[in-house]
């Protein structure tokens, strides 16, 4: 190790450490930045209209984007359907079934790589089964995306969530003589029950904001959702054609929109914290 | 070791249960084989007729139908290249303030205010890109590197804002938390007494990082630093915005340029004819084979790393 006076090295932490403070600081100036935007830009689009009536055409005043609400909520419930109990029975074989087998831990593999594929491949992938050979847009074809991208996580976290509960009590109902079912159903998922909660939320709280999966699937319109078959409007596809429109009305409907999203993940976030912090207590 | 028999319809209801999960689970390694197989499938009349040219031909023109996918490719690296310059030492100094220098409580509202980063949909990076973060930079940012550098490659032409460098800082932002968050845990996991014998040398703060910390898990840092790669690469909306849609491949950072993701996002929809089509899904495709390959390597590293480490 090279030899340095004390005062040198002293100064050399200390810069460090500023720089250290200043990378931190960095980062919520970047959040405030981003949050101080949406919000200002965002309540500066509300009025009871936005929330209430249909959007208008192109240059025309006024109009809201109560279908694109409408068309989020319904294509994130109709994800959650599917995407939910699938990614729970997922888990519940990784955990109860699959601690050491192969096939098992080749699921769990695939299922971290399906977590880091881009939305956008998603998308694609279901144009090219659900959208060209029918040869057109659909509202399910979205929400298929979407379930394609929480199924991986809900999988993942009620596998963690599942094997945190102790493995005494697993014992203890089997040697009751309860079937390994009522033993998974009823015993283990009631002690992991605010866990799986908060994995579904997080699941929810992340394919609510995607916005790739859903161009070239769920696409958009400037109508009332009116059928599944049909393309249905949504906040986040509405945000990237509006933003990138030359119309300062549109503009501001895309912020009123960005904020209603973001408001909508992060009271997400914030109720999962609050599930799993009351498990902590307890 | 059974002790107990079971009676026979305590068996046949149980294989039922483990059946319909093994479902659950055969689904997820369905899609991933679809994956694959549709993706392939869809792109093969581009294949067959660009070859492998497709991958380093840089001519991208509808109109005469003739695709490559060089200038997105080059755009998706150099963005990325950009994010991880910046991202990488970052969230090592971030990670650093977190866990060796602020006070707990400070430590953890910073902590919450990352993840809340995390949490943000692109869209909204995207949104905030475009219309403040852009300006921001063609008026403040670009102008100040060209007075510093003059008129060197790297930076040449107008100042308008949106661009590839413009792009490479926004996906900065958009994978420090995820880097961070890693690295903080990974600092974590350093035995205190590792640290504290180093201390008790007379080592400075920086000194005990540098030298035990970042040894001791500099290992689990390029895991996370994988992990952000492979969402850097596959963002879409963030990059969309501000990147500027040009299919040119030019040197400076400052001009317009295109991405893998920002080419399927503008001209999916509007794309008519087959081979347009099929050429778009073969970009697709090298994205997912790209990132597969990043998720796999970070994946198999991060559990030898967590071994290695008495974790698990």
């Amino acid at each position: 190790m090279k030899k340095r006076s004390r005062v040198w090295r002293k100064g050399f932490n200390h810069a460090i450490s500023g720089m250290a403070a200043i990378s931190a600081l960095l980062g919520l100036i970047v959040l405030g930045w981003i949050l101080i935007t949406v919000i200002s830009k965002g309540l500066a689009a509300y009025n009871v209209d936005f929330f209430t009536r249909l959007p208008t055409p192109p240059g025309m005043a006024g109009g809201g984007l109560a279908n694109a609400i409408l068309g989020t909520l319904l294509l994130t419930v109709l994800a959650g359907l599917m995407g939910i109990p699938l990614g729970l029975l997922a888990g519940i074989y990784l955990s109860e079934f699959g601690q050491h087998a192969r096939f098992a831990e080749s699921v769990r593999f695939l299922a971290n790589i399906l977590m880091g594929t881009p939305s956008i491949v998603i998308g694609i992938f279901v144009y090219t089964f659900l959208v060209a050979p029918l040869g057109h847009f659909s509202a399910y074809s979205g929400a298929v995306a979407l379930a394609i991208m929480m199924l991986p996580v809900v999988a993942r976290t009620t596998e963690d969530m599942l094997q945190m509960v102790p493995k005494e009590l697993r014992e203890s109902a089997l040697a009751l003589g309860a079937p390994r079912w009522k033993t998974t159903l009823q015993v283990i998922f009631r002690s992991a029950k605010s866990g799986l909660l908060t994995g579904v939320l997080l699941a929810v709280a992340r394919v609510s904001g995607e916005t790739a999966p859903l161009l070239f699937t769920a696409l958009n319109s400037p109508y009332w959702p009116s059928g599944l078959d049909q393309p249905v409007a949504n906040l986040t596809v509405t945000i990237f054609n509006y933003a990138m429109s030359p119309y300062a009305d549109w503009q501001r409907m895309a912020w009123g929109a960005s904020l209603l999203i973001t408001l909508g993940v992060l009271a997400l976030m914030l109720v999962s914290r609050l599930v799993l912090k009351e498990r902590k207590t307890k | 070791m059974k002790l107990f028999r079971e009676t026979s319809t305590q068996n046949r209801t149980d294989g039922l249960f483990k059946f319909i999960t093994l479902i659950g689970a055969a689904i997820l390694l369905l899609i991933i084989a679809a994956l694959f197989v549709q993706l392939i499938r869809s792109s093969e009349l581009a294949f067959k007729t660009f070859g492998w040219s497709f991958i380093w031909s840089g001519e991208w023109n509808p109109i005469r139908g003739q695709f490559g996918a060089a200038s997105s490719i080059y755009g998706t690296l150099v963005s990325t290249a950009i994010a991880m310059l910046f991202a990488v030492p970052l969230s090592i100094f971030i990670a650093l303030f977190l866990v060796e220098l602020a006070p707990p409580t400070i430590s953890r509202w910073i902590g919450i205010g990352i993840e809340l980063l995390a949490a943000m949909p692109s869209i909204i990076y995207g949104m905030w890109g475009l219309f403040v973060f852009a300006p921001f930079m063609g008026k403040y940012i670009q102008p100040f590197l060209q007075s510093v550098f003059g008129n060197s490659v790297l930076f040449q032409g107008p100042p308008i804002g949106i661009g590839m460098l413009t792009a490479g800082i926004i996906l900065t932002f958009m994978i420090l938390p995820f880097i961070s968050a890693v690295t903080r845990d990974v600092f974590g996991m350093v035995p205190s007494v590792v640290k504290e014998s180093a201390y008790g040398m007379g080592a400075t703060t920086w000194e005990v990082t540098r030298q035990v910390t970042l040894r001791y898990g500099i290992r689990g840092i390029i895991g996370g630093a994988f992990l952000g790669l492979g969402r850097a690469i596959g963002e879409t909306m963030a990059v969309t915005f501000v990147i500027g849609n040009s299919h040119r491949i030019v040197p400076s950072l400052f001009a317009p340029a295109n991405s893998i993701t920002a080419t399927l996002a503008n001209e999916f929809a509007e794309a008519s004819e087959p081979l347009y089509l099929s050429a778009l899904i073969e970009l697709g495709l090298i994205l997912f084979v790209i990132t597969f390959f990043i998720q796999a390597v970070s994946q198999i590293w991060l559990k030898r790393v967590r071994k290695s480490m008495g974790v698990q």
